[in-house]
């Protein structure tokens, strides 16, 4: 039994930022991720139960957290030594009767014991939850940044029964390891309005939030136009209900055409008043802006770092860029539906070991380019 | 006395024939014993004195008055004139519309003609560079027009300058620039490279509207258009437009037409070896052959670019002709054949062709493979009489590095058509019905065309449709050289070398099947017996 533990050490955090700039994902050989013996986590109150995990996928915010990319602004929102692992796939350890669960790693009041609620998670909306860092646990936005309740990149781990969702017995855990991810997807789709909209990155959250939109709008009528690097993400796009599919290059001159636009410059005069950035960098948001239409949004769902942008255009077209972060409860419900509606299980490219994570983490980190999508550990094998 | 054209028999002593390959050449090894080359005829002698025969063509016109007496003062005299797609390569200076209308304007003036307007004809093609038309007209044509607004391009999408002339017994409707319909006289200056140029298609496509030129601009028309270098009579465009020509002469303004037609001394020094016959290449042009073909492996393809479209082409002047459209267009058809007709024997089962770096939509620009695709199967498959060289079912092979490269500047819609149409189909009656509207109505597309300098958003239609009769005709259509994505979206079957085009081929009109290379330069129609 086995943990990966990520702590504070700056020399090593140095070294990561510095490999991981050479070669994503190399950040794990030389930085502070370690892989360690499982102890067993104390549950932070008695109602807390203990997981058992059997898969937990490596995402984007994982990444950049391992290759030293992550914001500064995170630094107050974790606390260390922690277990990182977020997207998880576990059996609930005791329960009375086998129970495989999801869970829902959003630390919100409940799971901080903060009584009264803030008014945001009170409402549902526990993604945007006023006390993230306060209550009886360490900082930690989500399980997989907070030295008290573990991650699923480890054998064990504890959570709060406001963070698990029942598993359905007919989705395989490959399928269930995504209803995480496919949540934040199906959270985004709900800005979609109908009308052209533009996906920018077909990495699992761009492809995903293609699947979510195509699963729960089935009598669309204008395009969707899916920007994609490699073949694989191309072919998955088009798969998935993307009306078009292309390179960011080419991407302006589809949404051109598709919107009937003009052109000064750069920007495109009408454009589409939905674009959703799943790449989050200084580039995707800038070209975002170019082509979303005057006063359209721009939905930041790839997490951005550090970004310089123009944002002359953002003044002059009322235009809003938007962020969108996890998810509700219900979220993952839908969630559920559109896995199933798409057959998604499809998207688990590969699985490993933990003690392999570092080949874990390369494939991962190069997952477009190796015609993969999500990167998973598995925690049902032994090894 | 210039040599005719001539078929060679291809045996074992055959060198090696060179063929088009972009911006470069290879040489190509023909199986012996069942290949033949068909080689243009030497340049015709040249009209000595130019400005003379020009001046004699315009007070001599045929079944018309002379020119003098139909100019008087006060009159509307309206000058339009060939764009720049053609000659090709663009013609050494003085350009030959440079010359005719500078004789036009001088016989203006002196009939005391003040208001003359000077309109490129471009029907949907390209608005051209002021260097263009400084290189057509001359400096001084330019420097005294332009600025007071009396020269100009036409422009097919302004609705305010088109008029409707009238209607053919088809329904089609005759659609041209404005100030032209409302002149008292329209001088048309005409350069004619090939046969199917020149006649009523000048006005009636160069000066004519979108809605016009889609009669006739069309996948039904251009499939049943079974000759479209040949007798009109089996051209289905030709014959439409004539149709619309007839409207033209009985309706609208009085139309004084005026023809050229150019030997086939294309390419200068130390280019020329190009139009020779392999066998007799001295060794310095073997030696020219070779440094141009190493040095251009080694040039950024922009460059190479660059070195082409900057060259001049001699470009002699063999005829001029002025007066009655179709009794001038007779005589021109007359000058062409006598410079390009070569009476071939039989088809053959595989056609071979080079394709060079120009055609007639991409005078500096990129050869894109839309228009790789409209040079063979558009044009050079076209260059017959009777029959064309390839009989129904054979295969084409061209030879083309068919890169996925285009100018966003005069090419913008021919992006989308790649990436759009052709992802979506290659037939020319689907993607009319699909496709078609969206691109002619871009209002992005009109706006480059009116104010930049892109050829209209329907242009890559029709550039396609000009190969609709080629690509329903051939069994298969093979690009040696091509880039091998973009030859599979074009349709057609990528090859790396000539052999291994003969080997797929073999799969469709068998082991032993006939070749015929069709030579070039220069420009050449097989009348195929």
């Amino acid at each position: 039994m086995s943990r990966l533990v990520f702590s504070r050490k700056p020399a090593r955090f140095a070294m990561a930022r510095l490999a991981g700039a050479i070669m994503p994902g190399a950040g794990a050989h030389v930085g502070p991720l370690d892989l360690d013996a499982d102890e067993p986590l104390p549950l932070p109150t008695p109602e807390w139960v203990r997981l058992r995990t059997r898969l937990a996928g490596i995402c984007g915010s994982d990444l950049s957290m391992i290759d030293g990319t992550a914001s500064a602004y995170f630094d107050p929102l974790v606390s260390y030594p922690f277990t990182p692992g977020h997207e998880v796939v576990a059996d609930v350890v005791g329960s009375e009767s086998a129970r495989r669960v999801v869970l829902v790693p959003v630390l919100s009041c409940i799971t901080r014991g903060i009584s009264p609620m803030c008014p945001a998670c009170e409402a549902g909306h526990i993604n945007l939850c006023e006390r993230i860092a306060y209550g009886h646990l360490e900082p930690g936005l989500q399980s997989g940044f907070c030295t008290d309740t573990g991650g699923g990149w480890a054998h064990e781990m504890v959570a709060h029964p406001s963070q698990l969702v029942d598993v359905p017995a007919d989705l395989s855990d490959e399928a269930a390891v995504l209803i995480e991810p496919t949540a934040c997807a199906v959270h985004a789709a709900a800005r979609y309005t109908g009308k052209e909209t533009v996906i920018i990155g077909a990495g699992t959250l761009g492809l995903l939030t293609l699947a979510a939109i195509t699963a729960t709008h089935t009598d669309r009528k204008a395009p969707i136009v899916v920007t994609a690097r490699y073949a694989e993400q191309k072919r998955l796009a088009k798969e998935l209900g993307a009306d078009i599919v292309c390179t960011s290059d080419e991407m302006p001159r589809y949404v051109r055409s598709a919107t009937k636009s003009l052109m000064i410059g750069d920007q495109l005069t009408c454009g589409a008043p939905h674009v959703i950035d799943c790449v989050g960098s200084s580039e995707s948001l800038q070209q975002a802006l170019r082509v979303v239409a005057p006063g359209g949004e721009v939905q930041v769902v790839g997490m951005p770092s550090n970004v310089s942008l123009e944002l002359t255009s953002l003044w002059h077209r009322e235009t809003a860029i938007r962020g969108c972060y996890a998810y509700d409860h219900a979220d993952f419900h839908t969630a559920i539906d559109v896995i199933r509606h798409h057959d998604l299980a499809r998207l688990v490219s590969a699985t490993y070991a933990l003690k392999d994570y570092t080949d874990a983490i390369a494939h991962a980190a190069a997952a477009g380019r190796r015609g993969a999508v999500k990167v998973a550990f598995d925690m049902r094998r032994n090894d | 006395m210039p040599r005719p054209g001539f078929v060679l028999e291809v045996d074992r002593s055959t060198p090696s024939i060179m063929f088009w390959r972009g911006e470069n050449f290879s040489l190509e090894k023909l199986p012996a014993g069942r290949s033949r080359v068909i080689y243009p005829p030497e340049p015709l002698d040249a009209i000595k004195d130019i400005d003379g025969a020009i001046r004699r063509a315009l007070l001599n016109p045929h079944d018309q008055d002379p020119l003098p007496t139909q100019l008087f003062p006060g009159m509307k005299l309206t000058i339009a004139f060939d764009d720049v797609s053609l000659p090709l390569p663009k013609m050494q200076r003085p350009d030959t519309r440079q010359r005719v209308i500078e004789a036009v304007l001088d016989l203006a003036a002196e009939a005391g003609v003040d208001d003359v307007h000077l309109i490129a004809a471009l029907g949907l093609h390209r608005r051209m560079h002021e260097y263009e038309l400084r290189h057509a007209l001359g400096d001084r044509i330019y420097d005294s027009f332009h600025p007071r607004g009396m020269l100009y391009q036409h422009d097919a999408e302004d609705p305010d300058n088109l008029a409707i002339i009238g209607t053919t017994d088809h329904g089609e409707v005759l659609e041209i620039n404005k100030r032209a319909a409302d002149s008292d006289l329209i001088v048309y200056v005409n350069i004619n490279s090939v046969s199917m140029d020149g006649g009523w298609k000048s006005i009636t496509t160069g000066l004519a509207s979108y809605r016009c030129l889609s009669h006739h601009h069309n996948p039904e028309t251009l499939e049943n258009t079974r000759s479209l270098m040949g007798h009109r009579h089996q051209s289905a465009l030709h014959t439409s437009v004539w149709r619309l020509g007839k409207v033209l002469k009985d309706n609208g303004p009085k139309i004084f037409q005026i023809e050229t037609t150019l030997n086939t001394d294309m390419f200068p020094k130390p280019f020329d070896f190009l139009s020779k016959r392999e066998w007799e290449w001295t060794g310095k042009d073997r030696a020219t052959f070779l440094a141009t073909t190493k040095s251009l492996n080694r040039t950024p393809i922009k460059l190479a670019r660059k070195i082409f479209h900057n060259m001049e082409g001699p470009h002699q002047m063999t005829s001029v002709q002025a007066g009655d459209t179709d009794a001038v267009h007779k005589i021109t058809l007359e000058n062409v054949y006598k410079q390009q007709l070569v009476e071939v024997t039989g088809q053959t089962d595989i056609l071979t062709m080079g394709i060079p770096y120009v055609c007639p939509y991409n005078p500096d620009g990129v050869m894109n493979p839309i228009l790789v695709m409209c040079m063979g199967l558009g044009y050079l498959f076209n260059m017959y009489r009777n029959k064309p060289l390839v009989r129904e079912g054979g295969v084409i092979i061209m030879t083309h590095p068919c890169y996925r490269d285009f100018n966003p500047v005069h090419h913008p819609s021919y992006i989308d058509f790649f990436e759009q149409v052709l992802a979506d189909t290659t037939s020319p009656a689907e993607m009319s019905r699909k496709w078609e509207k969206q691109y002619a109505e871009d209002e992005w597309y009109k706006h480059l065309y009116r104010t930049g300098n892109a050829y209209h958003g329907v242009h890559p239609f029709y550039a396609w449709y000009w190969g609709a009769h080629g690509l329903q005709h051939a069994g298969k259509v093979i690009i040696v050289g091509g880039d091998p994505p973009t030859v599979r979206r074009l349709g057609f079957t990528p090859a790396s070398t000539m052999d291994d085009a003969f080997e797929i081929a073999s799969d469709v009109v068998g082991r032993n099947a006939t070749i015929t290379h069709l030579h070039a330069p220069a420009l050449l129609v097989a009348d195929v017996q």
